[in-house]
């Protein structure tokens, strides 16, 4: 019995692959803490930094433990405004990561359908789809997002904008990254179309439906899931790309990139913790989805082995 | 060639007449044209003159249309903002931008293809992988973090380049270059790079992937088994093989380079459109932001017109099958 | 006769995760110049591996753990990468399978030439020339000058061979080592091929190591013979003695499983026998399950569908069509056919096709022109008898296929009609999903490896047609029936737990006839269903084949690009050539007298299995 299932568990590839990379199981452990971190802010964190009646400006721009002037309530210090730094980036990891997965969910929901009916139909269906694609590519993500931004910023009264923020930045950043996950399910799903197990259905007289959902989309799930992580990297990067230019999450809310746009403006008078900190985090999270995408990546794909 | 080179200018049109549609969206839609031009105390009779003047209540095909006209003859109309010709203000920031990303594309280019090249031959040596390590990095630090490392090291702490701005400038006719004078390059080295770091990491992996796929076909096993040369095997046969993929990656890679400029120039307040467009997002300047997007569509339909030309250089097979109908 | 090459105890390995798989184990091998030595054996044999360890060029992480090369006196294992790729080109070459893949696209003839004797011979480039155009000339290229600056893809499949065989032998190499050369093409051009070899190795006395799997390419062309099996050797000789009376039981397996051209046998005897099964697979059972349950609800179920009767008769375009045998007119057959449906004695056409034609309209939907588009089939007509086997032949691009995806539904036909049982077959697209015809016509594919959903279990891809055809409600029936299905098409019950990627391809081609027999076909179509196996697994598969044949009288359509197995399988012949029907006729009659030219030479440029013991 344990022969058999040992046997089994060495037949699967990615099982196989993850317990020899060391790497990834890193990656895969760091990952976990961030959003296990992330996602139990309000349960670790020593304050709650959206509460304005607990900040106290007294204690603004308090280095970390290990420095001078330091207090103890603050481990890594405050930022301008005494709010607890390690809160702070607690709470900013969380926003930045819902945002994400938000975003992911949204562009690889829409990606994946129109993916796999443009791949299974093909035609003019597929023409017209390609199109968009291409216009969509003219304008890299980052431009889609602050454009998608601008035109909210538009539209909406200000008073709703910054409650309705983080909705619009998911759409942003969701709908400047659906193309990826398109054209790969796309290109995937026409190779698996032409494949005789489809034809095997297809002969049979199967709704078009049950083929893709049943049979293509089970056996694409590979490159979907390298998009999926490589694309939460991007999400989460474009998200901190767009607080810091200030365009993101509103500052009462701050997530990781306006607390590094904050920080930069201490950096040249000494307050170095607050610039370091956030980043650090932010390129701890990145790397390790990263590492974990590069693994996904060479185990789905055989030619590099 | 011919009905291949014509059946992509029909696609760069549509890309530009579907652009030119969201930027024309944009400006009609996005919040009020005459509200925005203006001020409080102006009659809703006035306004009204002037919605009929500028053709605002013309049918929406007409309005498209000389919209498009206008954009096709350079009238690019006045910012809400500064009151200023659209065109004007454009032009004058873009050599800024122009320039940071050529540079910065000839850094990604010249160092990324080369270490591409080599980790993809040294698979498991330990320069390799150190390279391979640090291009993960590259990918994961986000440009702005670059930016302002490279600023805190070599503007505040060693004090050896300027941190901001653009530095000395010479004026070639309209065109501000920074080419030409040594303080110039100083201001230039730092977003250049910053801006580079991330295409260069792409270029790596990708020129990296490319190779190793050509090294497994069976040509190049042929090649090896009749004893060529490695050098000739690696790049005459090998790299030359990767160039498609590699130029129509880096093709749309010069699009990105022009798009994450708009951060990098944020971080080094360097004075080109990027920044020109941020401030047009921030204020909701529409004008602005409808010409800079149909500008930046319009590079890199350009671009890609060229990367589709550079495919008949390089490859006989597209090359003479367009010449034998 | 000198010897170039004598390799003795070879042993090459490769660490898996598994432990070290040895590829090669303890091998022995002779080769002498002016002399063509052929190694044959199945998929994992490690024929391949003789090759690549002999070039120095094997896969990572594979290393040769015991052994010499001997080559020209120096042994090859000893030498260093530098001195290796040294000897590469210039003393030892190689061919390779797929001439599509083998030369450089980029690069024109000439100039991958002249690199490769430039890289050998300190000569000029006009001089390297010379020889480059000499070589070509030798390997029967026409019009040299003008075509050797043309680039690879200009070539013609057989042309291009040509030219990889010119780039191997323009250094005089002493050895060159052919794997599967001609297995990419097709017999037309396989037979010149194998010719210029032959004239090659005699007139330049090289020697020549030819890998192959085809018993056939080995009885055309080569002196010695060694069989290998999992690495190993089995036997070795002059291939008159190797393949006329081999010692070996599994050489004489091997042998009696290839598929003759020149008889028809009822069975292949003498199978090898090599899955091995162990005592979990074979006891695990579903309660009830058998292959004789299977066969007495596939049974049922015929007698049942008989009795239904067509609903429209045959229309005039009929009488035009090309006929086989029918003895009574068409539409008296028809009207026959409705009276005495309860029969199922008289032959009856199971399968007109009339006039048809398929044209692919190539590249993206364009908007703005109409492409003529390209002729994959054109004025096609036959019929086909209920209850035979009907082989369809062809080379590549002959249409073949194509015809199948037409009767199938998955092309439509541009002009032309599909009667199935008398009735016209609407084209795929207008088909409706729930036609009778989707389960009465079932399909075997090519591919045993693409042709099954790879994240199903066995279980739920034969259970689907029963479901989706509703067949059978309750589970446990449905259960009872795969796993009876599956011992009728000799698969362990307890296959149908595991997943396609557990079986290896012989045993995937069972699951997909198992597949295709739980509909309760009346037609079943099998589109080249042996050609991705091996020589002994196809023997099996086609007995298998013939049985089920035989016990549910199904009609079947048997494409392939084998003649010899054309003639073990069909009732009657069907010859496509470029979209065209080229002859129909009984099997027999075509084998012995084979009316049109282009069948005679197809049966011509068939290898010969001459030195085949006439066994039966």
């Amino acid at each position: 019995m344990f022969e058999s299932l040992r046997r089994s568990a060495l037949e699967n590839e990615l099982f196989y692959l993850f317990l020899n990379s060391r790497v990834a199981q890193v990656a895969a452990l760091v990952a976990l803490l961030t959003i296990g971190g992330a996602a139990l802010a309000p349960l670790i964190a020593p304050t709650d930094p959206y509460d304005i009646a607990s900040i106290d400006i007294m204690d603004s721009l308090i280095p970390p433990v290990w420095s001078e002037d330091s207090d103890a309530r603050f481990l890594i210090g405050t930022d301008d405004q005494g709010r607890d730094l390690l809160s702070a980036i607690l709470y900013g990891t969380r926003l930045s990561l819902m945002v994400g997965l938000l975003s992911i969910g949204f562009a690889s929901v829409l990606g994946v359908s129109v993916g796999l009916m443009a791949g299974y139909f093909g035609g003019r269906f597929d023409a017209i789809v390609m199109r968009i694609a291409d216009v969509q590519l003219s304008l890299p993500a980052i431009l889609t997002a602050l454009l998608i931004d601008g035109i909210a910023r538009g539209i909406l009264p200000r008073d709703k904008h910054d409650g309705l923020m983080i909705v619009v930045l998911t759409i942003a950043i969701g709908l400047s990254l659906w193309v990826n996950f398109a054209r790969t399910v796309r290109a995937s799903t026409f190779v698996e179309r032409n494949k005789e197990y489809v034809q095997a259905s297809e002969i049979m007289g199967m709704h078009p439906l049950r083929i893709m959902l049943v049979h293509i989309l089970p056996n694409i799930m590979g490159p979907i899931l390298v998009i999926l992580t490589v694309d939460l990297a991007v999400a989460v990067l474009l998200e901190a790309t767009l607080s810091f230019l200030g365009i993101g999450v509103p500052a009462n809310q701050p997530s990781l990139g306006t607390l590094i746009r904050i920080g930069t403006e201490y950096m040249f008078s000494g307050e170095w913790w607050i610039v370091i900190f956030p980043s650090g985090m932010l390129i701890t999270m990145i790397i390790s989805i990263n590492v974990l995408g590069d693994f996904l990546r060479d185990a789905f794909n055989p030619r590099l082995r | 060639m011919l009905s291949f080179i014509f059946r992509r200018l029909m696609q760069s049109v549509f890309v530009m007449l579907a652009v030119s549609l969201i930027a024309f969206s944009l400006f009609r839609f996005v919040g009020d044209p005459v509200a925005q031009m203006v001020g409080q105390e102006t009659s809703i009779e006035d306004q009204e003159n002037l919605r009929e003047r500028l053709g605002l209540n013309d049918p929406l095909t007409t309005q498209y249309l000389r919209f498009v006209g206008n954009l096709a003859k350079g009238e690019f109309g006045y910012s809400y903002r500064t009151r200023q010709p659209v065109s004007e203000m454009i032009l004058s920031r873009m050599p800024a931008t122009l320039e940071l990303g050529f540079v910065s594309l000839i850094i990604s280019l010249l160092v990324g293809i080369p270490a591409g090249i080599y980790t993809a031959l040294k698979r498991g040596g330990i320069l390799a992988n150190a390279i391979l390590v640090t291009t993960l990095v590259g990918i994961s630090v986000p440009t702005f973090v670059i930016g302002i490392f490279l600023i805190y090291v070599f503007g505040v702490e060693l004090g050896w380049l300027p941190t901001f701005g653009r530095g000395e400038t010479v004026q070639i006719g309209w065109w501000q270059t920074s080419f030409l004078t040594w303080e110039g390059w100083k201001s230039l080295l730092l977003p250049a790079i910053t801006l580079g770091v991330y295409q260069l990491t792409l270029t790596m992996r990708l020129v990296r992937a490319e190779m190793q796929d050509v090294l497994k076909t069976d040509f190049v096993k042929f090649a090896t088994a009749r004893g060529i040369n490695y050098r000739s095997l690696y790049f005459n046969h090998a790299f030359r093989n990767t160039l498609v993929p590699v130029v129509t990656i880096i093709g749309l890679q010069l699009g990105g380079i022009i798009a994450f400029s708009i951060v990098t120039e944020s971080v080094f307040q360097w004075p080109g459109m990027g920044l020109l467009f941020l401030d047009s997002i921030r204020y909701v300047d529409i004008p602005v932001m409808s010409v800079y997007l149909v500008l930046i569509a319009m590079m890199f339909v350009i671009i890609n017109l060229l990367v589709d030309l550079l495919y008949f250089a390089i490859d006989p097979r597209v090359r003479l099958k367009g010449a034998h109908g | 006769m000198s010897t170039v090459l004598n390799i003795t105890n070879l042993s090459v390995k490769f660490p898996t995760r598994f432990g070290e798989f040895t590829a090669l184990d303890k091998v022995d091998l002779e080769v002498n110049a002016g002399e063509i030595h052929g190694l044959v054996g199945e998929s994992g044999a490690g024929k391949s591996t003789v090759g690549a360890a002999i070039i120095g060029l094997l896969q990572s992480p594979g290393y040769i753990s015991d052994g010499q090369i001997n080559f020209m006196g120096k042994d090859l294992t000893q030498l260093d990468q530098d001195s290796y790729h040294e000897l590469r080109g210039q003393h030892i070459s190689m061919i390779f399978q797929d001439p599509q893949t083998s030369l450089n696209p980029l690069l024109t003839i000439s100039a991958q030439l002249i690199e490769t004797i430039r890289q050998h011979a300190d000569i000029s480039i006009a001089q390297a020339r010379e020889r480059a155009i000499a070589l070509l000339q030798e390997t029967g290229i026409h019009d040299v000058e003008n075509r050797m600056d043309e680039y690879p893809h200009q070539f013609s499949g057989g042309m291009r061979q040509r030219v990889v065989i010119a780039l191997a032998l323009c250094t005089d190499p002493e050895l060159i080592i052919a794997d599967e050369p001609t297995t990419a093409l097709d017999v037309s051009v396989q037979k010149q091929i194998l010719a210029l070899i032959r004239t090659l190795c005699t007139e330049r006395n090289i020697g020549i190591i030819l890998i192959t799997h085809d018993i056939g390419v080995i009885n055309e062309v080569t002196d010695q013979v060694t069989v290998l099996r999992s690495g190993r050797v089995i036997e070795t000789g002059l291939t008159a003695e190797v393949l006329g009376t081999p010692a070996d039981e599994y050489t004489k397996a091997l042998m009696a499983a290839v598929p003759r051209l020149d008889k028809r046998l009822e069975r292949f005897r003498n199978i090898v026998k090599d899955d091995v099964l162990s005592a979990e697979d074979t006891s695990w059972k579903v309660a009830g399950a058998s292959a004789q349950f299977a066969s007495d609800w596939l049974l049922a179920e015929q007698a049942e569908s008989s009795r239904q009767t067509p609903q429209t008769t045959l229309e005039a375009t009929k009488q035009q069509s090309t006929q086989l045998s029918i003895e009574q007119s068409t539409q008296d057959s028809s009207i026959e056919l409705s009276k005495k449906s309860t029969l199922q004695t008289a032959p009856q056409a199971i399968l007109s096709v009339v006039d048809l034609a398929v044209t692919f309209h190539s590249g993206q939907p364009g908007w703005f022109r109409k492409k003529a588009g390209f002729k994959a089939l054109s004025g096609i007509s036959f019929d086909m008898q209920q209850g035979q086997v009907l082989g369809v032949v062809g080379e590549s691009g002959s249409g073949k296929s194509t015809l199948a995806k037409a009767i199938v539904g998955l092309v439509d036909p541009s002009a032309g009609d599909i009667f199935f049982r008398g009735e016209a077959l609407p084209p795929g697209s207008v088909r409706a999903r729930s036609h009778q015809t989707r389960r009465q016509i079932q399909m075997v594919f090519q591919d045993p490896y693409s042709s099954l959903n790879n994240r199903r279990t066995v279980e739920d891809i034969i259970a689907e047609p029963i479901r989706f055809y509703d067949l059978a409600n309750d589970k446990q029936l449905i259960r009872k029936l795969v796993a009876s299905v599956l011992e009728l098409v000799e698969m362990p019950q307890r296959a149908m737990l595991k997943y396609p990627h557990q079986f290896s391809g012989g045993q995937r081609q069972r699951i997909a006839v198992a597949r295709a027999l739980v509909a309760r076909p009346d037609f079943l179509i099998c589109d080249e269903p042996t050609s991705a196996l091996d020589v002994s697994i196809q023997a099996q598969m086609l007995n298998l084949l013939k049985d089920l044949q035989q016990t549910f009288g199904l009609s079947i359509m048997f494409i392939s690009h084998n003649l010899a197995v054309i003639r073990q399988m069909a009732d009657s012949v069907v010859v496509l050539k470029n979209g065209r029907l080229v002859e129909v006729a009984e099997t027999e009659q075509f084998f012995n007298a084979p009316a049109d030219p282009y069948s005679q030479m197809l049966l011509r440029e068939t290898p010969s299995l001459s030195l085949l013991q006439a066994n039966g």
